[in-house]
């Protein structure tokens, strides 16, 4: 294929998605739904792929998505409620007073540092994210792969735990959670609908860039073999702190928008499941393919929120109830077809290569070819 | 250019090296042949820091370089062959070599392409493939025009020939020979004690941790003990 049109496939594809958005804006009470899912899946998208940094990539296998979430989430909304509605989401123990003189004076700022303070308390949600990435990094990247996983999952389990704890009541508001968190701010005029698309889309350009550079091929290396890497001068705990550094702030800014998504959080989002389900995404998806993670994100948000929905219902064919339709069903076939891809596809949606449009043509070519007995030809 | 003295490495109790002496002069092919269990690759894992050792001093062109980090002694030009080649098998053959370049880079690696492409021109027919699909053979030139890219003085191979067809060795040994030719310090172990002595300039034999003989490469080759411990001859 050549290249010119590459890029214009690519580009149409851009337009069609900014189209689409701008058509969902002008109907924004028809496609609630579809609007909610396809944010849910951008925000999903950014975690998936931060997460593919760190165990596709950089083959560290870590657990703790969640918590890093729920770093970035609480604090973006505490640092985001305004201040009228503070006596109400703290209804129970009060806000802590130091809290709330710095919230009374953030609204004292002139209005255009105000329009960037939420962007802001994604960064610094993030950015303590990431502290506490570099700290706990210190002992547990030590540790080879299950330990790591069981370690990391330790430690986000702790995160929640202490944001539902009642001596945390005065800023996390404890096991009550909080809620009116204001939702999406606008950027460059557009409308708020766009921005968890432009947050998720630079992030993952930000992560792209990185895993393309020399930084990202040593990460590769040191999944590859730890001890060819460190032969060749790659200093692996250095390299896998920033790798985990990394992820962990990005996955915290995705937990930030998480919390402008859903308006209100509470500790029990973040639970182990939470991190469970981006693991789905990123193996049906593919360790080691962002484009993989991202579609993954997308499918998958999509058929548990959508598609298998109808599992739910009750469903009659010619007077006959089949059995087995009702609530929580949905969930079953879930699982039964993530047993599938585990048993029978394992490399996921696309192993660990990126979505190409040679690729893409060479698979349609394949289809059609399919039936007339293809050649086996090499392809160089 | 390296010199190794009185050098002493345990892993927890167990001694693997009591207390060996040698020196690689530049510009030299040395190598340390053994048995299985001799301590030959604790030896090199030790020089390249990734083992401590209980005591006993290292110095590189005069430097003390005992405890220093890897990362450092590849900078400082030596770099190391790791036993069973160990390439990135995921990677592509080119990607593999620009990790070897891992510390330069930013430089401009055309002309070190270019180099190792002339040196191995089958790794340049296969450069876009990774390098899991390549043979044993391929993928010992790959580990070492990986190792090169890093531009050493000094090469440490830990048993290049393992697990290869003797035809595919003989190649292999070719190589070294070629990368010596280049200006490239070479620091050889093999258990293929009769092709490493056929090319070193000087050979040290390693038992049980302890150096039992040094000489010439051609006159331990012609030496009666080690002709009967390791070249399969029987003693008259």
């Amino acid at each position: 294929m050549k290249k010119s049109t590459k890029y214009v496939c690519s580009l149409a594809v851009a337009v069609i998605a900014v189209a689409l958005l701008f058509a969902l804006d002008a109907n924004k009470t028809g496609a609630g739904m579809l609007i909610s899912i396809l944010q849910k899946s951008a925000i999903l998208a950014v975690v998936a792929v931060s997460m593919n940094l760190l165990n596709g990539f950089t083959g560290l296998f870590s657990l703790g998505q969640a918590g890093f979430m729920s770093i970035g989430a609480y604090i973006t909304a505490i640092l985001t409620i305004p201040v009228k509605n503070l006596d109400g989401v703290y209804y129970m123990s009060g806000i802590a007073p130091w809290l709330r003189a710095l919230k009374e004076g953030m609204e004292a700022s002139p209005s255009w540092l105000q329009a960037i303070y939420p962007f802001l308390a994604m960064i610094v949600g993030a950015l303590v994210a990431a502290g506490f990435a570099a700290l706990i990094g210190i002992p547990v990247l030590r540790l080879k792969s299950d330990y790591l996983a069981i370690a990391t999952l330790g430690f986000s389990e702790i995160i929640r735990a202490i944001f539902s704890s009642p001596q945390m009541d005065q800023i996390t508001n404890g096991s009550y959670g909080l809620n009116k968190v204001p939702t999406f701010p606008s950027v460059f005029g557009l409308p708020s609908l766009f921005t968890p698309f432009i947050v998720a889309a630079v992030s993952i350009a930000l992560l792209v860039l990185l895993i393309n550079s020399t930084y990202g091929r040593a990460f590769k290396a040191i999944r590859e073999d730890e001890i060819a890497a460190e032969a060749m001068g790659i200093n692996l705990f250095r390299h896998k702190e920033w790798s985990f550094v990394i992820s962990s702030f990005f996955t915290a800014i995705a937990g930030g928008l998480l919390a402008m998504f859903m308006r209100s959080i509470e500790a029990k989002t973040f639970s182990i499941t939470l991190t469970y389900d981006i693991l789905l995404i990123v193996v049906i998806g593919g360790l080691g393919s962002v484009t993989g993670s991202v579609l993954s994100a997308f499918i998958v948000t999509a058929s548990k929120e959508w598609w298998l929905r109808f599992f739910d219902q009750p469903l009659i064919i010619g007077g006959w109830q089949v059995p087995l339709f009702r609530t929580g069903f949905r969930m079953v076939i879930f699982s039964l077809l993530l047993m599938i891809v585990v048993l029978f596809y394992r490399q996921g949606l696309m192993g660990n290569k990126e979505f190409t449009w040679d690729g893409l043509a060479r698979f349609f070519r394949k289809l059609g070819k399919k039936p007339a007995q293809a050649k086996g030809g090499a392809e160089g | 250019m390296l010199k190794i003295s009185d050098l002493y490495v345990a892993y927890g109790g167990i001694e693997a090296v009591k207390g060996i002496s040698l020196e690689v002069p530049d510009g030299a092919i040395v190598t340390l042949i053994g048995a299985n269990g001799a301590g030959k690759s604790t030896t090199l894992r030790t020089i390249c820091g990734l083992v401590k050792p209980k005591s006993g001093s290292i110095s590189y062109l005069g430097e003390e370089i005992t405890n220093v980090p890897t990362e450092q002694l590849v900078k400082k030009g030596i770099t190391l062959v790791p036993e069973g080649r160990r390439v990135f098998p995921d990677l592509t053959v080119e990607e593999n070599l620009k990790i070897g370049a891992y510390l330069r880079s930013g430089e401009d690696l055309t002309e070190d392409f270019k180099w190792i492409y002339d040196l191995f021109p089958r790794l340049k027919e296969r450069s876009w493939q990774p390098a899991g699909t390549l043979s044993g053979g391929e993928q010992q030139m790959l580990a070492v025009g990986r190792a090169l890219m890093g531009h050493p003085k000094l090469m440490m191979m830990d048993e290049p020939s393992l697990g290869l067809a003797p035809l595919v060795v003989q190649g292999i040994f070719d190589i070294i020979k070629e990368v010596h030719k280049q200006g490239v310090t070479i620091l050889l172990i093999e258990q293929n004690a009769n092709m490493a002595l056929r090319i070193a300039d000087y050979g040290y034999v390693l038992e049980t941790g302890v150096i039992t003989m040094d000489n010439t490469g051609a006159a331990l080759l012609s030496n009666e003990e080690v002709r009967a411990a390791y070249l399969g001859k029987k003693r008259k």
